[in-house]
């Protein structure tokens, strides 16, 4: 086993040592971390896409993938709920730890991986059915619950979660495509939140939206973070800044720096990043 | 260009309208109820199509059962696991046999049911316009479902869904509409087919529901007193044309009705 | 479910700080004033040992206005409010330390004779305080007005300046013994004078921030 990210160890005594008032800034980070990824490799067919990556995530906290297209942030991410597995012709290298199990151990049951580890895609997708039966859809095919009352009961907890409710409990069951951009994406949250999962992994899940839509999914992972541990990939540096406690700088297929996200905007410690992150790359 | 190739599409469609007033031109005038709902007579007694309206219908209805089902369970196995060699081999029949003549199939299927059973019947018209659809409909259903966004079935997925329920419960009811519309396409194109009728469901002067029975037909009642030679059969020939039209087009009207989109 | 801007969350908290480290100042300067005029040495050394805790402020409302710049990218008036936060935190500093200045002399004054009843400077004092106050209440409610009022009074603070000043000279012109004690008055008076002279430069920025106008150097 190896030793926890130099970083979160440094977070987690900065946040020891603090006193009387609260940093913002500054994440509390519990002492093991939700997730575990060790030397981590990945390939396409004979293309390796994924160097050799440690990381540890911390719990309840929001951490940011950051870096170039193609850097291979969005392939690390489907790697923590499995979802490459449907692309032919891939493989995995070293161990992912959610709670200290490996995902990738055999006999692993990728069902109930996935429901413990939530998806939000870049593009929104609801499901081409109502309001509801999007939100219900997770609860169903898990049988998850065991009435109509309580299915009711679950999916207003969702909605509500997702910062929805006001704005659809009128029109449940109209169409989920009938919603704006923003309300569909915030809607695919609410449907991941049904099966309350305690990851929630996001694949740029606002950068098909207007700010004002933005700045709301924004506003929403800060609030879902305090019973979720949130991993968030972004193209948009201003994104990760604002919404993400630690940050991950991607290039090439590897990871160059895991930060708290204070530390990466103001000074990092790798010169690719610093060069990244002030728009000074190649 | 855009002057050509308005020219091409006002010339297609004046064909086709052309070729529908003269079909409704010629047939109106022997449409009348007892014709609709009268069995066949003897030259001179008047007579009607209606067992062969009834026919027509169960054939329909019996090639769809067999056909449009099965049809769409290739369509979706080409689409979601037919990547290999064996959806490659699939692919090229399918192709091959949309290509096929349709009085081949009528013959395959009197070797293959009306001999064994030593009797033309209803059964066998039904296999044989139904082998004509299951390549129709199989590949629409694949084209369907392929276009249906990758991202809806990777979000069942990641609600912790099994691939078949991904598909069978998201995938395939996006596509719904579309495999609907394959589906009619195919019933449309049977409705019309005379050839494989000819030697196995064959023809009948009587009402009759029986499966193991010959059965009138409307394509193929047409084909009879077109070629008889006889100006009052002609006459119903082009009446009969006229309803089997109507038929089609309220099959079409009424499926669209069924299948249109609701969400 | 309703969501509160973190951003938001953010500014209250610098808002908060700036607060505090004002009332830390204007203590400072309350207390150092009250050591001299009641010769309380204790009194000026607290002033002293509290100076690392206004310190200790700065270096945490630069680190906060850094992070908000660099995490949060305020914009409009939120950008006007961190910058001036950024601008007004070291001449809060400079007070606390012109503060510090004040109780050291009084420390030393403490060990001689009295030179005589203070009249013009605890008055010159308790204006100078009132205008701190009152320039801080501006710029936390974000009220140009008020601040633009404060600016005018320091006119008063420059004729009380005045008055020491002459009363001081005269002083050591007749006694020549009291040239070392007053001599370190007048050193008070002009640090209650510069301390007038930020209090401007708050309220300057004070109406910057509320009216993003520009008000310094136009006169």
């Amino acid at each position: 086993m190896s030793t926890p990210t130099p970083t979160i160890k440094a977070a987690t005594e900065r946040a020891a040592r603090r006193t009387g008032d609260v940093d913002l800034f500054m994440p509390v980070v519990t002492a093991t971390p939700k997730i575990r990824v060790e030397n981590l490799n990945f390939f396409y067919g004979r293309t390796q896409a994924l160097h050799d990556i440690s990381l540890d995530i911390p719990e309840r906290v929001v951490m940011a993938f950051i870096g170039p297209s193609g850097c291979g942030k969005s392939t690390f991410l489907r790697t923590l709920n499995r979802m490459n597995d449907i692309i032919p012709n891939t493989r995995v290298e070293g161990r992912v730890l959610i709670d200290g199990r490996d995902i990738y151990a055999p006999g692993m049951d990728v069902v109930a991986l996935r429901r413990k580890v939530g998806m939000v895609f870049q593009k929104s997708n609801p499901f081409p059915k109502s309001i509801f039966e999007n939100v219900a859809y997770g609860l169903r095919i898990n049988r998850l619950v065991r009435d109509r009352a309580e299915l009711e009961a679950r999916v207003e907890q969702a909605l509500r979660d997702a910062a929805l409710w006001e704005e659809v409990k009128d029109r449940l069951k109209a169409s989920a495509l009938g919603l704006s951009g923003g309300q569909q994406q915030r809607l695919c949250i609410a449907r991941a939140l049904a099966v309350k999962p305690e990851v929630l992994l996001m694949d740029e899940p606002a950068s098909a939206l207007d700010p004002i839509a933005t700045q709301k999914i924004e506003e929403l992972i800060v609030e879902l973070k305090k019973n979720y541990t949130i991993v968030i990939v972004t193209h948009n540096m201003q994104q990760a800044a604002r919404v993400s406690d630690f940050t991950a700088f991607f290039w090439m297929g590897k990871l160059i720096e895991v930060n708290t996200t204070e530390k990466m905007f103001t000074n990092p410690d790798q010169k690719l990043t610093e060069d990244y992150i002030t728009g000074r790359f190649g | 260009m855009t002057t050509l190739t308005a020219l091409c599409a006002l010339f297609a469609v004046a064909v086709l309208v052309l070729i529908l007033g003269y079909i409704i031109w010629r047939g109106v005038g022997a449409l009348n109820w007892r014709f609709l709902v009268d069995t066949p007579k003897p030259v001179g007694e008047g007579g009607g199509i209606g067992n062969a309206i009834v026919g027509s219908l169960l054939l329909i209805a019996l090639a769809s059962a067999m056909g449009i089902p099965f049809g769409i369970a290739t369509g979706i196995y080409l689409a979601e696991y037919g990547g290999g060699r064996l959806g490659n081999l699939v692919r090229f029949v399918a192709d091959t046999l949309t290509g096929v003549p349709s009085i081949v199939v009528g013959v395959f299927v009197y070797s293959v049911i009306v001999l064994p059973m030593q009797q033309f019947s209803a059964f066998a018209g039904g296999v044989a316009l139904a082998v004509i659809m299951v390549p129709i409909v199989a590949r629409t259903t694949e084209e369907m479902i392929r276009l249906v966004p990758g991202s809806l079935r990777e979000a069942a997925l990641a609600l912790g869904a099994p691939q078949w329920r991904a598909t069978l419960g998201i995938v395939v009811p996006a596509a719904a509409s579309g495999i609907a519309t394959g589906a009619m396409l195919a019933i449309a194109r049977i409705a019309g087919e005379t050839a494989p009728l000819l030697f196995t469901a064959f023809g009948s002067r009587f009402f009759s529901l029986y499966l193991d029975q010959p059965i009138a037909s409307l394509t193929v009642q047409i084909y009879n007193y077109a070629i008889s030679p006889y100006d009052e059969w002609h006459a119903q020939a082009w009446a009969a044309t006229l309803v089997l039209m109507s038929l089609i087009l309220a099959i079409n009207v009424a499926v669209r009705f069924f299948t249109r989109q609701k969400y | 479910m309703e969501i509160h801007r973190s951003l938001d969350r953010a500014l209250d908290a610098l808002r908060d700080r700036v607060l505090l480290l004002g009332g830390e100042t204007e203590t400072a300067l309350q207390r150092a004033m009250y050591a001299l005029v009641e010769r309380d040495s204790d009194a000026a050394r607290e002033v002293l040992k509290n100076d690392d805790e206004i310190d200790r402020l700065e270096l945490e409302i630069d680190r906060l206005c850094i992070d908000i710049l660099a995490l949060k990218q305020p914009a409009a008036r939120d950008l006007r409010f961190v910058i001036s936060v950024a601008k007004i935190t070291p001449i809060l500093e400079r007070i606390a330390d012109h503060a510090c200045n004040i109780a050291r002399v009084a420390i030393d004054l403490n060990d001689e004779p009295q030179l005589k009843p203070y009249v013009d400077l605890p008055r010159m004092a308790d204006l100078v305080s009132q205008m701190l106050r009152a320039a801080l209440d501006a710029f936390t409610s974000g009220d140009a007005a008020a601040a633009r009022a404060v600016i005018r009074r320091d006119d008063e603070v420059d004729e009380l300046y005045n008055r020491v000043f002459h009363d001081l000279i005269d002083l050591m012109a007749r006694d020549p013994t009291t040239t070392g004690r007053a001599a370190r008055l007048l050193f008070v008076a002009k640090h209650l004078e510069r301390i007038a002279d930020y209090v401007t430069d708050i309220c300057e920025l004070t109406v910057y921030m509320a009216e993003a106008a520009v008000i310094k150097h136009s006169n």
